[in-house]
């Protein structure tokens, strides 16, 4: 049992890294790759945030808060007090875990849509301070972003890099990080999932009353799973702000906060790749919409409504179940 | 000091009953079905941007607002059923996806047909404000007020006197019990949404000339309904009431008194101040989970 866990969580991550050293193939101008490096930025982001809403079931319509003050941290000490890319992104990932804590205990203990409510009012008052506080983050009118540095070496759009003998331009350079970095995610998001803490949430999930009824302490794990959820959130703003080098209020906002757990639930809460899909798919889907002019935002809704309501497991879930379907039929017709 | 104090009221007070309405919309739905419906800012847009647009075109405005309301009990019915009712089997945060979905498809439908253009309604009776204690009170406040009040009262004599309100709230307490005793709930629902939509509609309808309209309020309109609803306890009719115009109150204070700035932010701190201390809301009903 155990070993067929180990080997599903190799396998994933073995065809996700397929697939993101195999993208740069089709891949042929910066545009296309500063598109795949934001994609992988944003899947890290919803990886973390899907242990929260598909394996300990908590639904947050607030985490692009979290996002925005690990971005805006990370914006202000590097360009304003001189700190280094690094430590910015750490202690601003730690701050926002130590946030998250202090809002996660009293909120996680409501239920249901009390709980939407709250996550949602957390959202929009950070959205609130970050737009107002002019003088710190350049209000509305958002803020410049230095370029990722480490130990004094920079990591730029526009810089050229030399990979063991390969050239690489800038948007090449950072997708090849940003995709290490969603490698990494995913793994340790694997990790904390088949851990003893992963399986109490697995329960929290399942029955909150059983859970407690055996004695998992629900409180402290789903606490825990919020601050984990956040602490991704913030590293992965604080790399969006390096990487997009100008950063407003917006990446805090409600709209951003919705997008991230849409493409959890349009993914497939509770599977990693699934939510990876969700991510790759609601970034696409303007792109492709946008040759629609006018009718893109009714064609969005129109297919965020119909996924939802023909495939309420999500995208992957639903195709997987759909194949595994099929190829037991084949395997019936055979015998 | 005190003139300031009652023009902050008032305009409380006003918003605060446009809140109340939509948190209304919000209770009846999930009372009637357990959805919490993220487009229900969209029937206040819908009423007033159709309003706005009929006398435009030269239809005389009590019949511009009648047919508004029926488009928006219309986009009611359907949202119920061809959105909800397919997926009534799904998870408590699908269905907020679809109903954002709707919202989403509904706004873009809007500014395909509308435009991005804030537009302008007049008002219901004459422009000239009205003037108590020194402090200055539009006369479309009077309108939003007395509209607010006769829909509430026709609400509660709705659901205590009439047979269809009764079967509403039959199908509310238990679906199963309600459908065993003859009720078709699948009436029932889509009754809830097109109640829902109407009374967003009107409220859209009412405050349009104050706050003028376009095809985006409807988001910020129906947060601020959802926060209201929440604030008075979800699924209470008077809690719907009360935290519309707590909420109302709160936020033109803090407009006035703190910054305007940060009026919604006091309006989202209290939401989490009052679950803090009453999970439930101010008059939420204390419910025993059965395991």
């Amino acid at each position: 049992m155990l070993n067929r866990f180990m080997q599903m969580r190799l396998r994933d991550l073995v065809i996700l890294a397929v697939i993101l050293f195999a993208l740069p193939l089709f891949l042929n101008n910066p545009f296309h790759y500063d598109l795949a490096t934001q994609m992988a930025i944003i899947a890290a982001t919803v990886v973390g945030l899907n242990l929260l809403v598909g394996f300990a079931g908590q639904i947050s319509l607030g985490h692009a808060g979290f996002f925005g003050l690990g971005a805006y941290f990370t914006g202000i000490m590097t360009s304003n007090y001189g700190w280094s890319s690094v430590p910015a992104l750490v202690v601003g990932a730690i701050l926002v875990g130590i946030v998250a804590w202090i809002v996660g205990r009293p909120i996680l203990r409501l239920k249901g849509h009390y709980l939407s409510m709250a996550t949602l009012a957390v959202g929009f008052i950070i959205a609130i301070i970050l737009n107002n506080e002019r003088a710190l983050t350049g209000g509305p009118d958002g803020m410049p972003v230095p370029a990722f540095t480490v130990f004094g070496w920079e990591l730029s759009p526009f810089g050229s890099y030399n990979l063991l003998g390969m050239e690489l331009n800038g948007s090449e350079a950072w997708y090849l990080f940003a995709a290490v970095v969603l490698l990494v995610a995913v793994w340790l998001a694997q990790n904390l999932i088949d851990s003893p803490i992963g399986r109490a949430l697995r329960s929290v999930h399942g029955s909150e009353v059983a859970a407690r009824v055996v004695g998992v302490d629900t409180a402290r794990y789903k606490s825990l799973v919020f601050v984990v959820s956040a602490i991704y959130a913030s590293a992965m703003g604080s790399l969006y702000a390096h990487f997009q080098g100008f950063i407003t209020p917006a990446v805090a906002g409600f709209d951003f906060s919705i997008l991230f757990i849409t493409m959890v639930v349009l993914g497939g809460m509770g599977s990693t790749m699934g939510v990876i899909l969700g991510a790759v798919v609601l970034k696409l889907l303007p792109q492709v919409l946008a040759d629609f002019q006018e009718l893109e935002t009714v064609m969005f809704g129109a297919i965020l409504m119909l996924t939802m309501i023909f495939m309420p497991k999500g995208l992957l879930p639903t195709i997987q179940t759909a194949v595994g379907k099929r190829m037991k039929k084949k395997a019936g017709g055979q015998a | 000091m005190f003139a300031e104090f009652l023009q902050y009221l008032f305009t409380g007070i006003t918003i605060g009953a446009t809140y109340a309405l939509i948190a209304l919309g919000f209770t009846l739905i999930y009372n009637a079905s357990h959805v919490i419906n993220f487009a229900q800012g969209e029937f206040l847009m819908i009423g007033g941007m159709a309003t706005v647009s009929l006398t435009a075109m030269g239809v005389p405005m009590v019949l511009a607002i009648i047919l508004a309301v029926l488009l928006a009990g219309v986009l009611g019915i359907l949202l119920q059923r061809f959105a909800i009712a397919p997926a009534k089997q799904a998870d408590v945060v699908t269905l907020i996806i679809i109903t954002i979905g709707a919202s989403i498809f509904i706004r873009g439908l809007a500014q395909l047909v509308w435009g991005k253009e804030y537009h302008v309604m007049q008002n219901f009776s004459s422009d000239e404000p009205i003037r108590i204690f020194g402090a200055v009170l539009n006369s479309q406040s009077l309108w939003v007020l007395g509209i607010g009040a006769i829909l509430v009262v026709g609400l509660v004599l709705f659901f205590t006197r009439t047979l269809i309100g009764k079967a509403i709230l039959a199908t509310s307490m238990n679906k199963e019990a309600a459908r065993l005793v003859g009720i078709r709930t699948q009436l029932v629902l889509m009754l809830a949404f097109l109640v829902s939509a109407v009374l967003g509609s009107v409220a859209g309808i009412v405050v349009a000339p104050i706050t003028f309209t376009s095809y985006d309020i409807g988001i910020m309109l129906g947060l601020k309904g959802f926060v209201a609803a929440a604030i008075g306890g979800l699924g209470s009719g008077i809690g719907a009431v009360v935290g519309g115009l707590l909420l109302g109150v709160v936020e033109a204070m803090a407009a006035g008194y703190i910054s305007s700035d940060y009026k919604d932010a006091v309006a989202f701190s209290m939401i989490l101040v009052v679950l803090f201390f009453m999970p439930r809301g101010l008059f939420g009903a204390k419910v025993v989970e059965r395991v």
